[in-house]
């Protein structure tokens, strides 16, 4: 009984399928035809433009940097072929003072490597599984137009490389990470990371940026328990995270990796969540954010206080440094910043501006 | 207009016949094949039915019949007698096709055992051709996925452990420890059918690796999924929360049968007489 509404539905669903083929067909005719009278620089538009984006050049092996640093500017260098070799290397390290935990990267840090290209660009992605690596892994970019985000092109075992080609069609600041099953753990172990996608003729000029990537963690041991940490998969799947954190560590971006500026100076962010689970509301104390690219999109919005970042998006946030002192990063959902260590610190040196802040005790 | 999943189909039909030609190509070899006595401890493990994590209807049982399963992994010692035996399996006489070029990669020459690691610890650096060449030079075979998942079921104490959320804690836990390929076998108490180490030293070839279609891009293969048929068998996990299950059959659906990882070695087994 069970199969033969199985293969009813089955049968059903053919035939629906070849109804909506012709649906679909139908509508493309009838755009086509309108596609004349609409506006040319509609969205639908911009895609198709990209692709046309000729190169120019030989190929490019690209610079890849780690957090909290980005690779230069692209600015208004023409599309170009570009190399880009990622590996995925499982090693033990820091997740809090005292407490190791064992992650699994892109690039040998968490967040993994910042990628940096333009669009129109050509890309050749090379991912290879370090030889020493346990679990297979790939990844999925999301700058990527094309089935899984390059995830089943880029499936390796351990020792093994794999190759795929995208073209980069849309600008914005994407996440990368890995797909592999089960692909909560993999990404809970830290294999994510950002790939920025310049628009043509670049950002605007700003003079710091930096990196910064939040991330949760699920551990066997409550938080600031010492010694190896295991991965617990049942807090995963319940969504209580015991660390909340940047830059893959409670200390991502405090003591000697805190981020320093000059007053005066203008600051970009490039901020990405790879979750797994929580969304970031993100938030720097004593200042304001002067633009955000929303969602890591083209729409700017002016004057923020906290953007949101989901799990699996990015953001873009600037600011200028006006005033001298230490700025706390934080998610705003704030029990994670004081108890689960989603908290990171930027410092502006520089002359005092009273006329901006002025304390009078 | 064409049902894509035809394409689709007719695409992995074309990679299993690949793999089937490649098996073709070794059977030449295979006949050099001098059999190797072997003292290896086998454990008779007694068939009966079993919830299969990927199978083909979303509530069937899989039968596995009665067999015999090596007690531990193949050593490198007992990996030496097999090459002394069939010397053009040896590191430098292999044929390309049937190992990558990291077969062997820590031994010194053809017959000599890697110095930091101990000929009692399993063999790794290994092929699937080389590990079920061995199998037959022992007159066995290597074990069905469905065998070799159904003996892993079995905890220190009972045969079947899959309902225990800490039986598989406690495995992905023994996943994450590293280079434990590099130690002695029967590193861990061995489980219910006196079997060592099914977890968290080596990953395990199997004869029928490849006869399920993890594809990388695992998100879809958590459902029925038209495009993951292969020989009539879909995935359907049964258990979304045995993570290391998953584990297992991601790694075996990222290897092809010439790759050789550091961390991959083998067991053999055999029909049981019943």
């Amino acid at each position: 009984m069970k199969t033969n509404i199985q293969s009813f539905e089955k049968g059903c669903k053919k035939y629906l399928a070849k109804i909506y083929l012709w649906l679909v067909a139908a509508i493309s005719v009838t755009l086509i035809l309108n596609g004349c009278k609409q506006n040319p620089n509609e969205t639908s538009g911009k895609k198709a433009d990209t692709e046309q984006i000729e190169t120019s050049g030989n190929a490019e092996e690209a610079v890849l940097t780690s957090p909290p640093l980005v690779p230069a500017p692209i600015g208004d260098r023409s599309a170009k072929k570009l190399i880009v070799r990622l590996e995925t290397i499982e090693k033990t390290g820091e997740l809090a003072d005292g407490t190791q935990y064992n992650f699994w990267t892109f690039g040998g840090t968490v967040p993994g490597s910042f990628i940096r290209a333009r669009v129109g660009d050509e890309i050749e992605f090379h991912l290879k599984n370090n030889e020493n690596s346990v679990f297979p892994h790939n990844i999925d970019l999301h700058a990527v137009n094309g089935p899984g985000g390059g995830a089943e092109a880029t499936f390796v075992a351990p020792g093994q490389e794999a190759v795929f080609n995208f073209k980069t069609l849309n600008p914005g600041l994407y996440v990368y990470h890995c797909a592999t099953a089960p692909v909560g753990m993999h990404i809970a172990n830290g294999m994510y990371g950002l790939i920025l996608i310049e628009p043509e003729g670049g950002l605007p000029k700003v003079d710091k940026e930096f990196y910064i990537m939040q991330g949760d963690f699920y551990t066997k041991g409550k938080f600031g328990e010492k010694g190896l940490q295991e991965f617990d998969m049942d807090k995963a799947i319940a969504e209580t995270p015991d660390y909340v954190v940047f830059n893959g560590s409670t200390t991502g971006l405090l003591g000697d990796k805190e981020l320093e500026v000059k007053t005066g100076e203008t600051v970009r962010f490039f901020v990405g969540n790879g979750g797994p689970n929580l969304t970031s509301s993100f938030h720097l104390i004593g200042e304001i954010f002067d633009k955000v690219y929303m969602e890591g999109g083209s729409k700017v919005n002016e004057n923020v206080q906290t953007t949101v970042i989901p799990a699996g998006g990015a953001a873009i946030v600037e600011f200028k440094a006006t005033v001298p002192g230490e700025y706390i990063i934080v998610d705003h959902a704030i029990f994670r910043a004081f108890n689960k260590g989603a908290l990171g610190k930027i410092k502006v040196v520089g002359a005092d501006n009273h006329k901006v802040y002025k304390s009078n005790k | 207009m064409k049902n894509p999943f035809c394409i689709v189909l007719v695409l992995l039909m074309f990679s299993c016949g690949r793999n089937q030609e490649a098996e073709q190509h070794l059977t030449p070899v295979q006949k050099e094949l001098s059999p190797v006595s072997s003292k290896k401890k086998m454990q008779k493990i007694e068939g009966g039915y079993y919830r299969a994590f990927v199978r083909k209807e979303s509530d069937s049982l899989t039968y596995v019949s009665s067999f015999y399963l090596d007690e531990t992994a193949i050593t490198n010692a007992e990996y030496l007698t097999f090459l002394k035996a069939n010397p053009q399996w040896s590191k430098s006489k292999i044929i390309r096709l049937y190992a990558d070029s990291t077969y062997l990669k820590n031994w010194k020459n053809d017959f000599e055992i890697p110095e930091d690691i101990s000929p009692d610890a399993p063999v790794t650096n290994i092929s699937w051709f080389a590990a079920k060449a061995y199998a037959q030079s022992a007159g066995k075979r290597l074990p069905t996925v469905d065998e070799w998942e159904y003996a892993a079921r079995a905890s220190e104490n009972l045969k079947d452990a899959t309902e225990d959320p800490a039986f598989t804690q406690h495995i992905l836990q023994l996943y994450q420890q590293k280079n434990n390929y590099k130690k002695p076998v029967k590193q861990h108490p061995a489980n219910a059918w006196k079997i060592y180490d099914m977890y968290g030293t080596i990953w395990e070839w199997t004869e029928d690796f490849s006869s399920v279609m993890i594809t990388g891009e695992s998100r879809k293969d958590n459902t029925t999924n038209e495009t993951l048929f292969c020989a009539g068998a879909s995935v359907t996990s049964s258990d979304l929360r045995n993570y290391a299950a998953f584990i297992r059959f991601a790694m075996r659906g990222s290897v092809k049968a010439n790759y050789t990882g550091n961390n991959m070695g083998f067991r053999c087994a055999k029909d049981a007489e019943n």
